[in-house]
């Protein structure tokens, strides 16, 4: 009953923190129907999916997002998506140079004469930076700075489903309509805005408007934000969501996947989100190993030490 | 260390000449091999234990991890990151550290109420009470500290809340906080001071810990009657083995569920945003501690009020550190003479109150003040607009439609705009300010009183009566239902 009772205050405890991570703005992520190979106490990445993430990430996203935090090596280590045994030390996989070699970069040690040369990378390289700096990346994108990626699934409430949402998320073309140089968007069209109607064919209530994207920015109703000051509607129920500064960027074959996969847009935003995923967190497998031999060794020993108790208390009366 | 006579013996040469010069093995003999213990120690009194072991785990992990990681505006958080990528086992060790921190409150925060519960504050046991007290705020302020290190965007944030709400101190305030920036704003001199405070202070909750060890062995412990030791022959066991095992099997448990969310759900206590490189430029939403300081946090964000020349930072403040400063004082706060609840059946409704309350600040700490619980009518919407003689008019509606046609008629140079009034509402805000006005409440004017006016339960003449009384109500209970099954 002792134990019963500790459990529930236990409990208790940690729910409380349930209610702070719930931050309020964008819809609620789903992800991925049936969800993704890495859930779960068990699962495992599903590596095929890892490598054509990586795929999507360099031709699609690596042309405005860093990943300062990985090195080429890392995709080739123990638990990495292009781990070969016959290279333990992922260094001499020579796919892994010829990933690595693809990219040019600038030399951290400055030649004889004292310049900092460009050169093809090396596997112990972290991955190439699209911008130089911060400042020359929000130059570029019309003031917001595109996020480094390396722990992104980590630093997003959501994590690997909300990528996945985020990136496929954007309304469809029937939902957007031009009048003079406003661009608006039909909130009732965009599954996840929260006003979102399955049957279009009534007219729609009163008290619903359109947003009026600014320009430069894009709306999606699973970006966290504020829509208030874009809508036309009634302002006490706003679509959710918010605007950002990426446009839509996956369309059906945007990648000729290497292995023949079809790539489309929810194929795409599955493998990068699951790439995503194990860029951020790629010790997740190990993890979980390891775990479940530490809980069945500390199980055992509680249980063996449990019957100890009994023994030893048995002719104390308490 | 030990209140009760020594029965260790040297047995060899060496031992005889190490016990007539530094008597450590003796000391350690009395402290957990023969050290008698009440023997009706329930569950709820194993969390000494469990902490001892908290504490051990986090020392261990940090030390490892101090030599990994560079306390640099430039380097903390991506160092954060290489342990968990390139050191051997990093990721083990740092989120065994996160997630320790965790667990350590959790288990102080249970070890706290079960001695509020039993009245283990009480003399003799106040100097006791009052060195747990200390540490308690030691482990605040440690755990304030680390959370600083990894340089997220929570870790400067949170940091920039705490040293501003320090600066609201008059006179001292500003003085302090500059010394704790290390400067006027939050920057490398903070980082690297608050990376070598917080590798100071677990070694002061050690010592302290060495100190409150010290005075629990003087009175001995506690126990759930709250009637002291008479007979320590029938009434107390030595705490090996007894004790030991019983401890073993509680820590382990505890360890289960530890491991659960080390291995399993690492990240879940913490918060997504501290995965972002701390950015002075960008604010957080919603600026929040960890979960074990939300009921805190809550108590200063409660008070919004001014009173006379004190601002409501200022209160807020003083609040907060008095939530905690009132625990010091708590035995001599409660005037009862009955030590353990079971005896006080009004006290122990007000204390599961208590309880009850300390989880709903939690709530209210993690919840944005202003979010209604209940509202009291619907909100409006107000138009603001310019009308032809060039006054700014507003006009009220309870719907949206009439509002927009009511837009749709003005003229473009009206310059209408449209937002929204808050309906009145009871919010979060105010739940917290009752919370807190109970909490202080509870210290302050329930316990005080009501040990004069409390008619309590007549205590057991002594533990072993208890325990008789307890087998003998138990075992009518299991024979009561042996006959219930039969028939």
């Amino acid at each position: 009953m002792n134990f019963v009772r500790l459990a529930f205050v236990a409990f208790c405890f940690l729910t409380v923190q349930g209610a702070a991570n719930a931050a309020g703005g964008g819809a609620h992520p789903d992800g991925p129907e049936g969800g993704f190979e890495f859930e779960g106490p068990f699962g495992k990445f599903e590596m095929h999916s890892v490598q054509r993430g990586y795929q999507v990430y360099k031709e699609v996203c690596a042309s405005c997002h860093s990943m300062k935090l990985l090195s080429y090596r890392n995709l080739g280590e123990v638990g990495g998506p292009f781990y070969d045994p016959d290279y333990p030390n992922a260094n001499d996989n020579p796919l892994i140079k010829a990933f690595a070699a693809e990219d040019i970069i600038v030399d951290t040690i400055p030649d004889e004469y004292g310049d900092y040369p460009l050169r093809p990378a090396r596997p112990s390289d972290a991955f190439r930076s699209p911008y130089p700096n911060d400042s020359a990346a929000a130059a570029a994108n019309n003031g917001a700075i595109p996020p480094d990626l390396s722990v992104i699934t980590k630093a997003r409430a959501g994590g690997a489903d909300y990528i996945y949402d985020l990136i496929r998320g954007y309304p469809s073309t029937d939902a957007i309509s031009y009048v003079g140089d406003e661009t608006l968007i039909d909130p009732t069209k965009v599954s996840g805005s929260g006003i979102y109607l399955k049957s279009q064919v009534s007219s729609r209530p009163s008290d619903v408007g359109d947003l009026i994207q600014p320009i430069g920015q894009y709306y999606n109703p699973y970006m966290p934000g504020d829509t208030v000051a874009n809508y036309t509607g009634d302002p006490r129920h706003p679509p959710k969501g918010g605007f950002l500064a990426m446009a839509p960027q996956l369309t059906d074959g945007r990648v000729e996947y290497l292995d023949g996969t079809a790539a489309t847009v929810d194929q795409m935003a599955y493998d990068v989100a699951q790439f995503l995923a194990w860029a951020s967190d790629p010790k997740v497998t190990n993890r979980k190993s390891l775990g479940l031999s530490v809980m069945l060794y500390l199980l055992g020993l509680a249980i063996i030490v449990w019957f100890s108790y009994r023994k030893i208390w048995r002719n104390v009366k308490h | 260390m030990s209140g009760h006579e020594s029965t260790y013996q040297p047995t060899n040469g060496f031992t005889k000449w190490l016990d007539s010069r530094l008597p450590i093995v003796r000391l350690l003999y009395d402290t957990v091999i023969t050290f008698p213990t009440p023997k009706n120690l329930n569950y709820w009194y194993v969390f000494g234990a469990v902490l001892s072991i908290c504490l051990g785990i986090q020392i261990v992990t940090g030390i490892v991890l101090a030599m990994h990681y560079e306390p640099s505006v430039d380097g903390a958080f991506a160092s954060v990151e290489r342990i968990m990528r390139d050191v051997p086992y990093g990721w083990l060790l740092r989120y065994v550290h996160a997630n320790g921190a965790s667990f350590f409150f959790l288990a102080v925060y249970i070890h706290m109420f079960r001695g509020l519960y039993y009245g283990s504050y009480k003399g003799p046991r106040d100097m006791l009470w009052i060195l747990g007290c200390l540490i308690f705020f030691l482990m605040i302020a440690t755990a304030f500290l680390g959370y600083m290190l990894p340089w997220g965007q929570m870790s400067f944030h949170g940091a920039n809340v705490i040293t501003g709400l320090i600066g609201a101190l008059p006179l001292i305030g500003e003085p302090v906080q500059t010394w704790l920036m290390g400067g006027p704003s939050l920057g490398n001199a903070t980082l690297q001071r608050f990376f070598s405070l917080h590798y100071l202070l677990p070694f002061m909750i050690a010592g302290v810990v060495v100190l409150h060890v010290w005075a629990l062995h003087v009175p001995g412990n506690n126990n759930p009657t709250g009637v002291e030791v008479q007979n320590a022959e029938v009434e107390t066991v030595p705490f090996h083995p007894y004790y030991t095992v019983k401890d073993g099997f509680a820590v382990l448990v505890f360890l289960l569920v530890f491991f659960a969310f080390v291995f399993y759900t690492p990240n879940v206590l913490g918060h997504a945003d501290n995965f972002i490189e701390a950015n002075p430029l960008v604010t957080p939403a919603h600026i929040v501690p960890e979960w074990y300081l939300l009921p805190f946090y809550a108590i200063l964000r409660a008070i919004t009020f001014d009173i006379g020349p004190m601002s409501a930072k200022l209160l807020g403040v003083l609040a907060m550190f008095g939530s905690l400063a009132v625990l010091f004082v708590l035995p001599w706060l409660d005037t009862s003479k009955v030590k353990s609840m079971r005896y006080r059946p009004i006290a122990r409704q007000f204390f599961f109150g208590f309880v009850f309350t300390c989880l709903m600040l939690g709530w209210c700490g993690a919840t944005n003040p202003d979010t209604p619980i209940v509202p009291f009518g619907n909100d409006k919407l107000v138009i603001s607009y310019i009308d032809e003689a060039g006054e700014s008019q507003q006009e009220t509606f309870k719907e949206f439609a009439p509002a927009d046609i009511f837009i749709s008629r003005l003229p473009e140079s009206a310059n209408a705009s449209i937002a929204v009034e808050a309906a009145p509402a009871f919010r979060f805000v105010h739940l917290a300010q009752l919370l807190t006005a109970y909490y202080f409440a509870y210290f302050l004017i329930i316990l005080p009183f009501l040990g004069f006016r409390e008619k309590t339960d007549p205590e057991p003449d002594s533990i072993e009566k208890a325990v008789e009384a307890e087998h003998k109500a138990r075992s009518k209970v299991s024979t009561g239902d042996q006959a219930g099954a039969s028939a």
